[in-house]
Parts: structure tokens; C-alpha cells; sequence
């Protein structure tokens, strides 16, 4: 199968998931005897691109003008399909992040292609295309067979190892036809914390409920996650008592995440909120009630209070940081 | 101004998920249903905005008649009308095709989505229906405001988010911010009796895609509980044993 990778830029260079987005593509081409077509839209610089050819990428298609430059989900759409038609991918992935998802769907009408949104595993290609996404946000998973000629796959951020695979990665221009129609929405403004780790695609998080007490407790949270190299997160009553923005909240309304490592501090452990974090790999659970229903969820616990567990564990980071770099 | 808001029809949030023994259906016996949470924002805004500036909300969902009393719970928080595409919500894809169908038939200046519906799919329908009616759309918005023909809009992107613009008709899909979901009162009820609510029959759409099998996530291993005072055990556990750090 001929898989199309788009891949996600910020500052001019590949975002992690862009390089998990290569090497899970590069999987299904080896898979299935292909090639892999990486295409970047808007900035990028030169070296960025050909670092998708380390991943996988046979040929790295990158598209770009005054128009391109800023997310446009409608014109990004339109460029992938078209670039779709002429590799003749018979696949397309994207990861499953806000872009991603904002674009796929017009990509599956575009493409009349059945879609797997939400991924978490390569597809069983034996005789089909058969794959593993999340479903009932977070609370299970489903295999869907795709049954259309053309498939687009969304893969979600964390579920796949990057893996170097090297390719020609050969870049290449890519002049689309665009039409001004699809520029209807336009870009006033982007507002970026980017000293911060994106929650969506970290490796760590650190997450506060209501145990914390109040806005003026995150201090401690907030050098944990920065030793740790981590994002920050929270529970809903967090977000809804405006202790943190709403960005942060985790959870079966909030965003779904699959960290590495995800450290619970005073949260309850309520379903809706593990429907959001149950696929991290690993769960540390700190609570000061014993009975708290996360520790059933947990791979690590410590029943204490966390304004003495926390401070603990930050020395004791530092201290491992200390000896360990 | 004409809103027309997609309201799905989902379990409850506390709602335990289990499968049948073959594993190809959801066991629905003992589920409470709700409109989707990121729906109720959706009405909530679509409300505030005709209270302001006069209009109509209609409510569409797809769905068989099991969804009426979710119908009419949108209709007592406030929408003026409803339409209920007779059809068990297939995919996306289906569902997004009833919608834009209904909406190609009766032209709206807005079209407000949740940001996703917590049952079987994931944030597909609004764009979807946005492609199919050729109309830009902007995807997990926490604020918008409408100033005659254009609307304003904050939308989620990874580490922060992006003010954009866009005129009207749009499809837009709602998420946290955007509005207080309400609740209906006592006068909602009652009225929600007797607005109209009507039927359509579905339009065809291929399915190109299908379930084979649920499964659930496996439960964890038992905890290892840590001894608060010795943190420094967790920091040790979580290199050399889990090797996450
Ligand atoms: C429609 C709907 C959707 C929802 N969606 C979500 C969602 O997406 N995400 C989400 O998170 N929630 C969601 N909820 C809310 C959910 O039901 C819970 O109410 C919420 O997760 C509880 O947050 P919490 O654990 O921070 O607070 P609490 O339940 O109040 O728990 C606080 C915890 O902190 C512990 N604690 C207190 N003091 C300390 C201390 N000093 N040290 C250590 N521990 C301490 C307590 O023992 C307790 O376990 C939703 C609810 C509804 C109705
Ligand atoms: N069966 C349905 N009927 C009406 N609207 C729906 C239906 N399913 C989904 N939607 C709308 O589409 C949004 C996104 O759903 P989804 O693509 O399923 O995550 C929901 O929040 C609803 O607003």
C-alpha cells in the first residue's frame, strides 16, 4: 500500500508526532510492499524536511505560500486530497491532534474514503484493513474494518514508537491548486504558551484535582511537571472553578492523552475523568484517602497528603536528576 | 438568524460500557441516556445568541424514536423546533450526510456541533458536514461571537489557541467555554410538549466502514502502594521498574 504521511510543523520544524507519523506509515508500507510520501504544508525549514527521509519517507512533498503559511483546515484538506490522488495513496494518515482531526473528515469525503479516527495500532492488513482505535472516549476500544478503496487513518499521539527507518527522502515541491473558497476562514491570531510542553503529545504529565485546594497550590505541580520535563493537567472542577484553563482538563468531556507517565495529585479517580487518562502507560496516584477509587486504577500509589508527598518528591526528582545526567 | 445545533444522543457519562458476548454490540440495558455534554454547550450558545439578536435554534438529531425524550429535553432548555432523521446512526459519515442533507433543504446561517459525541465516533460529524455543503468550518471553539455577518471564534489548538474569523454560513464545533450548558425549568418542560417535533426519513449513504469487535481496556495489575515516607522509592520505581522516567 502507497501511504501518504501528513506530517505537523511548528516553528518551521517536525513536531514529535510527525516523526511517529512517518514511522507508523513506514510500518504499513513494509507491511503491505509500498512507498511512503510524507507532505508538509506552510514553513518548514530544509533540514527539518529531509529528516522525514530518516523515518521512512521515500519522498517528501512540501507545499507552501503566503496562504499556507497559517492552518486553514478547509485549503490544508484540499492540498492533502490532491496530493493524495497524485501518489496514489492508497492510504492516508494524519495524526489524531486538533489539525488532524479537523481535516480528515473533509479528506474522507474528498477521498470517499472510510475513516479510523483515533487509532492505537498498526491495522491487520491481512486480507483487509482492519484496525484498533479508541471508542466510547476512552472507555473502550473498537476494531473497525475499513471496507472503502482509499483509507485515512488519524493515529493518536503516544500510541506508537518513533522508530528511524531510513528512505530516500527525497523533497520535493508541491504546487497545488488552490481556490480562494477555501480560504474562508482566516487567522487573526495565535496564541501560544510555547515554553510549555503540549499537553496532547507529552510523554509526562502531571495532573492536580481538587485535593490541591486552590489556583495558589499549583506552584508544586508545576515544578514537578517542569523537573520532569512534563505537561500540566487537572480534573473538571479544576477547569470549572477557572483554577486552571480549560486546555488542561483531562477526562471522558476533556481531552483524551496517553502518556508515558501520568502523576494524579489529589483527584478522586471519578470514571469520567479515568475514561480520559486510562490509556497512559503508567499511573502514579497520590491521595491522602486510602479508598480513593484511583488507586484501583493505579500502577503506583501513595496514600498520604500531597502537600507533604509532593515536596518530597520533587527534592527526590531533583536528587535522581542530579545523579543521573 | 437561523441555528440549526446537532444534538447526539449518548450514555450517560457515569455509565459503565459493556459489550455483548460476541462483541459486536454495546449492551445498552440499565444505560441512562443525555445529550452529548459538548452539544448542550452548542445549544446553550445558540440560545444566547437569538435571545440577543432574534432568531430560531433547531434541533436535529439521528436517531429511531428511543431518542425522543433527548429531543425533547434540547426543546425544554429552549430550541424552537426539532427534526429526528428516522435511522440508527450508522458512522459518521451516515450521520453527517442526514445533516447536511436537512440543512441543503433548509438553509441555515449557523450550524453548531458538539466537539465530540462520547459513544462511537470522534469529532467526524461537523466537518464532515461542513465538506459536504462546501462550507468552512472551525473545529473545538471555546468562544464565539457574531457581529452582523461575521463570526469570531477562539479555537483549541495544541499549547494554546488561534483567533480566527470566518463569514456566515459556518459549521462550527463547540467545546468547553463556549457557554454554560442550562437546564430546563419547570416552564421548558411544559412547552417542550408541544413544539413541533418532526420526522424525516434518511437519505442513502454508503458505509464504508464496520465494526468487528469491542473490547475494554485490560484493568491494571494491583497497586503498589509506597510508603510516604520513603518517596524516594517512587523516583527509584519509576526508572528501573517501569522505566518511564
Ligand atoms: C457530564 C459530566 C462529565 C464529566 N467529565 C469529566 C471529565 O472529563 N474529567 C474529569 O476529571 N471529571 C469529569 N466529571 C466530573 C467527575 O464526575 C468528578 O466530579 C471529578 O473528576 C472529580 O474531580 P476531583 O477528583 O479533582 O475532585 P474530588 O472528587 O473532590 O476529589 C478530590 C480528591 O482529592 C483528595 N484529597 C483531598 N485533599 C488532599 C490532600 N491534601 N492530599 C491528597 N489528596 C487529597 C480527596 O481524597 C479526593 O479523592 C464529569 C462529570 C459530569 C457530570
Ligand atoms: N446521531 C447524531 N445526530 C445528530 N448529531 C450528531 C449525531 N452524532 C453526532 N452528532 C453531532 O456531531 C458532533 C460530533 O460527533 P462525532 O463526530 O460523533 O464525535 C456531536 O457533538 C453532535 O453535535
Amino acid at each position: 500500500m502507497n501511504v501518504l504521511a501528513y506530517i505537523e510543523t511548528a516553528d518551521g520544524k517536525l513536531k514529535k508526532s510527525a516523526l511517529e507519523i512517518i514511522s507508523y506509515s513506514a510500518a504499513i508500507a513494509s507491511q503491505t510492499g509500498g512507498q511512503v510520501t510524507a507532505i508538509a504544508l506552510g514553513d518548514v525549514q530544509a533540514d527539518e524536511l529531509a529528516k522525514a527521509g530518516r523515518y521512512g519517507a521515500a519522498k517528501v512533498l512540501h507545499a507552501n505560500n503566503d496562504k499556507l503559511k497559517q492552518f486553514v483546515s478547509q485549503a490544508y484538506a484540499s492540498v492533502v486530497a490532491e496530493a493524495a490522488k497524485t501518489t496514489q495513496a492508497d492510504v492516508v494518515i494524519l495524526s489524531n491532534s486538533f489539525s488532524g482531526k479537523a481535516m480528515a473528515p473533509r479528506l474522507a469525503i474528498k477521498l470517499q474514503a472510510g475513516i479510523a479516527d483515533g487509532a492505537v495500532a498498526l491495522p491487520d492488513t491481512a486480507g483487509g484493513f482492519k484496525i484498533k482505535k479508541t471508542a466510547f472516549s476512552g472507555k473502550a476500544f473498537a476494531d473497525v474494518e475499513l471496507t472503502s478503496k482509499v483509507k485515512i487513518v488519524t493515529l493518536v499521539p503516544n500510541s506508537f514508537k518513533v522508530a528511524e527507518n531510513a528512505a530516500t527522502g527525497a523533497v520535493e515541491v508541491f504546487n497545488p491548486q488552490i481556490s480562494d473558497s477555501d480560504f474562508a476562514v482566516t487567522v487573526k491570531e495565535v496564541v501560544k504558551a510555547s515554553d510549555k510542553i503540549s499537553l496532547p503529545e507529552a510523554e509526562i504529565v502531571v495532573s492536580g484535582g481538587r485535593g490541591l485546594k486552590g489556583p495558589e497550590n499549583w506552584g508544586m505541580v508545576e515544578e514537578l511537571a517542569g523537573l520532569l520535563g512534563a505537561a500540566t493537567a487537572c480534573s473538571k472542577p479544576v477547569s470549572d472553578a477557572n483554577w486552571r484553563p480549560h486546555s488542561e482538563h483531562v477526562g471522558q468531556t476533556g481531552l483524551a492523552i496517553s502518556p508515558n507517565l501520568y502523576i494524579a495529585i489529589g483527584i478522586s479517580g471519578a470514571i469520567q475523568h479515568l475514561a480520559g487518562v486510562s490509556s497512559s502507560k503508567t499511573i502514579v496516584v497520590i491521595n491522602k484517602d486510602p479508598e480513593a477509587p484511583f488507586f484501583k486504577a493505579a500502577d503506583y500509589g501513595i496514600v498520604g497528603d500531597a502537600f507533604e508527598v509532593v515536596p518530597k518528591l520533587i527534592e527526590e526528582v531533583k536528587k535522581f536528576k542530579a545523579a543521573n545526567s | 438568524m437561523k441555528i440549526l445545533v446537532c444534538i447526539s444522543h449518548v450514555p450517560d457519562t457515569t455509565s459503565k460500557i459493556n459489550f455483548s458476548d460476541d462483541k459486536k454490540s454495546f449492551v445498552t440495558q440499565g444505560i441512562q441516556y443525555i445529550i452529548n455534554p459538548s452539544d448542550e454547550i452548542a445549544l446553550a450558545r445558540a440560545l444566547e445568541l437569538t435571545e440577543k439578536d432574534g432568531g430560531t435554534v433547531t434541533v436535529i438529531n439521528v436517531g429511531d424514536n428511543t431518542t425522543e425524550p433527548t429531543i425533547r429535553k434540547a426543546l425544554a432548555i429552549g430550541a424552537t423546533d426539532a427534526v429526528r432523521v428516522n435511522a440508527v446512526p450508522r458512522d459518521a459519515f451516515f450521520v453527517a450526510t442526514q445533516i447536511a442533507d436537512y440543512a441543503k433543504k433548509n438553509s441555515f446561517d449557523l450550524i453548531l456541533t458538539g466537539r465530540e459525541s462520547i459513544d462511537y465516533n470522534g469529532s467526524l460529524v461537523s466537518s464532515m458536514v461542513a465538506e459536504l455543503l462546501s462550507l468552512p468550518s472551525v473545529n473545538s471553539v471555546k468562544a464565539l461571537t457574531i457581529e452582523g455577518n461575521i463570526a469570531t471564534l477562539d479555537r483549541e489548538i495544541e499549547g494554546g489557541k488561534e483567533v480566527v474569523s470566518c463569514a456566515l454560513p459556518c459549521v462550527v464545533s463547540a467545546t468547553e467555554g463556549m457557554a454554560e450548558p442550562r437546564i430546563p425549568n419547570m416552564r421548558g418542560i411544559m412547552s417542550a410538549r408541544t413544539k413541533p417535533l418532526s420526522v424525516a426519513e434518511p437519505v442513502a449513504a454508503e458505509s464504508m466502514q464496520q465494526i468487528v469487535s469491542y473490547d475494554k481496556p485490560l484493568p491494571r495489575t494491583q497497586v503498589k502502594l509506597i510508603d510516604p515516607a520513603n518517596v524516594a522509592a517512587l523516583v527509584d520505581a519509576l526508572h528501573n521498574e517501569a522505566k518511564v522516567i
